[in-house]
């Protein structure tokens, strides 16, 4: 057998994560909120005509995951993150179970990469999840039809179900900044709901800072200008500037996150449990 | 002393802001050893065993586990198990799952053993209930069953019996040395004295983070030395009998309590039984008095007392056992 390892870890950390009520408290709203939102326009004339694509959401099911996207962006999905990768390091504290963990044969790092690519894989998962719920429950309210562009032209919607899913990858890169800024104060907080509380806060805090005077030149630079990245690939052609700044600025909020995280969890004395 | 040894501390220390947890330690445990890590609750006990175990970085100082260090890779662990204070599970999972879990941390063939650790630490029954339903003892039974499925050639157990009711201490002795006599090598850490009397042939005794005894448990009862119990007839006669006599020392009477001294060895009991019927007080009673490794333990651990006192104490005790501390 093949020494253990990253993997045997993350393995576990699948497993543990399978058994717990909070994963699917997670998941389950990531599907829940969709679907409540596709019967709320099926049972109800009108659409949110103030947010890009909005008006479109009586004409084409596409529309359903692009709106949910924009909503779900304020609070929502970074809390969705937030429930398990606040909690996969500070659990361990919780449960006392981290010194049964590193007394085995793995090294603290690959303890750490483990529950980070666990972390990053619910949050995939719960995107995912959302996305394709909310497509499905968009076509069957409002049908497979074009999806017209941020720049008026008008996609097949085939190509139109491309660009859903280009959005949400391009969606999982602030979504996974927050997943890392998350482990982080689960790391250094050592308590699961500190965590949560406290990324969910510098969630909404980043939304806010913009409308301080004098401060709105940050704009580009804060996490929460990049859950809105995706709206490039809607335009005609697609404007990749946005997508690009995304992928530096949420690597620069996820790498030195994971960096202080790992560096903690590998100094740390483990003393309680 | 081996540089493999399974256990070495060497000035072992570990600082909390002004506090020192664990002060200067140097011990050896030698293999097929049981040592008793012995000392009361806040002694530095686990503290120590979690830097043994890598879990803590030393202020200063070293701890070695077969001749490595568990600070700078867990491979020093690799014949090495246990567990601090209570051993800890997810309770949202079986007993069975959480072993699995472990074990796929160990790698080799530790699952295989999984079902044989439920079998000894006899758990099998209640593999598949949540942990959360487990009671103290059984967690710590299923922290044994953990720690054996790494097939360890070192067991490092903090306070084993702590928390279990009267059958359970029995038990968990019982299995503490069947393991022993099938070779493996158990540090143990206890504020127990009749448990590290029962289990170990080696002892340290740690107090406020240092050590002040350490060797081998006869030589401690040795150095405790025979402390007697006596009653007679005539007990004012009997004092004057004990007085300035060879091999007698430390002669205490408390009201109406029995006499008590301290005899060189055995002979020096026998003359003195003589001379007392030679003298007429009549022995009612003379007898080792029980309590006197137990004396020497709160002696040695207890308050912070008269330094000059303790420090004489100490070099006795070093005398008598060859400076073995």
């Amino acid at each position: 057998m093949s020494r253990p390892g990253t993997l045997t870890v993350y393995r576990g950390e699948l497993r543990k994560l399978r058994a717990q009520k909070r994963t699917y408290l997670g998941l389950g709203a990531a599907v829940l909120v969709p679907i409540v939102f596709a019967v709320a326009v099926a049972i109800q004339p009108g659409e949110p005509a103030d947010v890009p694509f909005g008006r479109y959401i009586n004409d084409t099911g596409l529309a359903f995951p692009l709106v949910t996207l924009l909503f779900g962006s304020i609070w929502f999905y970074p809390l969705i993150a937030a429930l398990v990768s606040g909690d996969i390091v500070a659990n361990e504290d919780n449960n006392g179970t981290l010194k049964t963990i590193l007394t085995r044969s793995v090294e603290r790092s690959q303890i750490f990469f483990g529950k980070v690519i666990a972390a990053f894989s619910y949050s995939i998962l719960a995107i995912i999840l959302s996305g394709v719920v909310a497509t499905i429950a968009g076509i069957i309210v409002s049908g497979f039809n074009p999806i017209p562009t941020l720049s008026g032209t008008l996609e097949t919607p085939e190509r139109g179900l491309l660009l859903v899913a280009g959005s949400l990858a391009v969606y999982l890169m602030p979504i996974l900044a927050i997943s890392s800024f998350a482990l982080l104060l689960s790391t250094v907080f050592r308590n699961s709901a500190a965590a949560v509380v406290g990324t969910l806060m510098f969630s909404l805090l980043l939304q806010l800072v913009v409308i301080i005077p004098g401060l709105d030149g940050l704009q580009p630079y804060l996490l929460s200008t990049q859950f809105n990245s995706w709206q490039g690939l809607l335009r005609t052609p697609a404007d990749w500037d946005p997508i690009i700044r995304a992928a530096w600025v949420c690597a620069a909020y996820a790498i030195p996150s994971l960096a202080i995280a790992l560096t903690v969890f590998l100094r740390r004395d483990v003393a309680g449990g | 002393m081996s540089e493999r040894a399974p256990v070495a501390l060497r000035g072992l220390t570990k600082q909390y802001g002004r506090i020192t947890a664990v002060d200067d330690v140097s011990l050896t445990v030698n293999e097929g050893d049981v040592f008793g890590y012995l000392g009361p609750n806040g002694a530095g006990k686990t503290t120590s065993l979690r830097m043994m175990l890598g879990l803590i970085t030393p202020t200063a100082g070293e701890a070695r586990v077969f001749g490595h260090d568990p600070q700078k890779s867990v491979d020093a662990l690799a014949d090495v198990a246990g567990f601090v204070e209570a051993p800890r599970f997810y309770p949202y999972l079986d007993g069975m799952t959480n072993l699995r879990l472990v074990a796929s941390l160990d790698g080799n063939d530790a699952k295989s053993r999984i079902a044989e650790a439920l079998d000894v630490v006899e758990l099998t029954d209640r593999a598949d209930d949540k942990v959360g339903g487990y009671s103290h003892g059984m967690r710590q039974r299923l922290g044994i069953a953990a720690a054996l499925i790494r097939r360890p050639k070192l067991l490092l157990l903090d306070e084993p019996a702590t928390g279990l009711d009267p059958g359970g201490m029995r038990d968990m002795r019982a299995l503490i040395a069947r393991l022993s006599a099938e070779g493996m090598t158990v540090m143990l850490s206890s504020h127990l004295l009749a448990e590290v009397e029962e289990l170990c042939n080696r002892v340290a005794i740690v107090r406020s983070g240092r050590i002040v005894y350490e060797g081998e448990l006869d030589e401690l009862r040795a150095a405790a030395g025979l402390t007697i119990r006596l009653r007679t007839s005539d007990d004012e006669v009997a004092l004057r009998v004990l007085a300035d006599r060879r091999g007698i020392s430390d002669v205490v009477r408390h009201g109406p309590a029995p006499i008590q001294f301290r005899a060189a060895d055995e002979a020096a009991i026998g003359e003195l039984s003589r001379a007392l019927a030679d003298s007429g007080a009549l022995i009612l009673e003379l007898a080792p008095s029980a309590a006197t490794l137990e004396d020497l333990f709160f002696e040695l651990t207890e308050g912070e007392g008269d330094a000059q006192a303790e420090e004489k104490r100490l070099d006795e005790l070093s005398d008598l056992t060859g400076g073995s501390q």
